[in-house]
């Protein structure tokens, strides 16, 4: 089964996102509510960075969130059209110690995503940009 | 996200609720920045209703440290629910950031320093 949601990219609509995530993880597959929230965390935090990098937050934009499931095997989709394709696996995380002492905030969320998933892979059909990020979980991590 | 922000004894107290994202961090950046100009110098975060936090939220705190160190400031998180805990062990900052269970030990501790 595949669930998916497709939002303009306004960040309100991260709220959406959001709940939608974490209510197919926490009701539908019946995940933990601490390992729900960081699976939502991971997907909220690269569609902020699509809405805010790649589109500029113009509300003509696209992003679509898919989530399948394979027993423990979770595969998240983040589909959009454009240009500029961020690739996460390119960048260069920071030091958290660094970002404090700088008075930064910039790539806290990429540091989220990296330790909180376990794959992440970015293809690019075109214009079409896909991130899949890959989460296990060696048994059922349910409530 | 609410935020309210009172004195109690000596302690500042900002209490939070809701989802500290994106579009609300900056709440948060407001009134850590007052409470720091208004020279309080022990504030307690109360995130007793905070539903989730996510890098905009966690980047205010951390960038306030620094102000905090310099100015004799101490900030003090308490009665977090272990989903957001979850999140500050996974960047380390429960190692940075004092996180006690309770206003009685955020208050203890803040004293203590």
């Amino acid at each position: 089964m595949i669930f998916s949601i497709e939002v303009s990219c306004r960040k309100h609509n991260l709220r959406r996102v959001r709940s939608f995530v974490n209510e197919i993880l926490e009701n539908h597959y019946r995940l933990d509510a601490c390992n729900a929230n960081l699976l939502v965390l991971a997907i909220d935090e690269l569609c902020a960075n699509l809405m805010i990098h790649s589109h500029q937050c113009n509300p003509s934009d696209l992003i679509e969130v898919r989530i399948t499931n394979d027993q423990y095997n979770f595969v998240f989709e983040i589909h959009d059209q454009s240009n500029d394709t961020f690739n996460l696996l390119e960048y260069k995380i920071p030091d958290m110690k660094q970002i404090i002492k700088d008075k930064k905030n910039g790539g806290i969320g990429l540091i989220l995503v990296k330790k909180i998933m376990d794959d992440i892979e970015f293809e690019k059909r075109g214009e079409h940009n896909i991130c899949r990020l890959y989460k296990s979980f060696p048994t059922r991590a349910s409530a | 996200m609410e935020l309210k922000s009172y004195q109690e004894d000596r302690f500042y107290i900002i209490a939070l609720a809701g989802d500290l994202d994106a579009g609300s961090s900056i709440s948060l950046d407001n009134a850590l920045e007052e409470a720091i100009k208004m020279k309080k110098k022990q504030i307690l975060i109360d995130c007793q209703g905070l539903n989730y936090i996510s890098s905009p939220g966690i980047g205010v705190l951390t960038s306030r440290l620094e102000d905090c160190e310099s100015t004799d400031t101490t900030i003090v998180l308490y009665a977090m629910s272990e989903k957001i805990y979850n999140v500050f062990t996974i960047l380390g900052l429960d190692q940075v950031l004092p996180i006690k269970k309770s206003k009685e030990d955020a208050k203890l501790f803040s004293n203590d320093i």
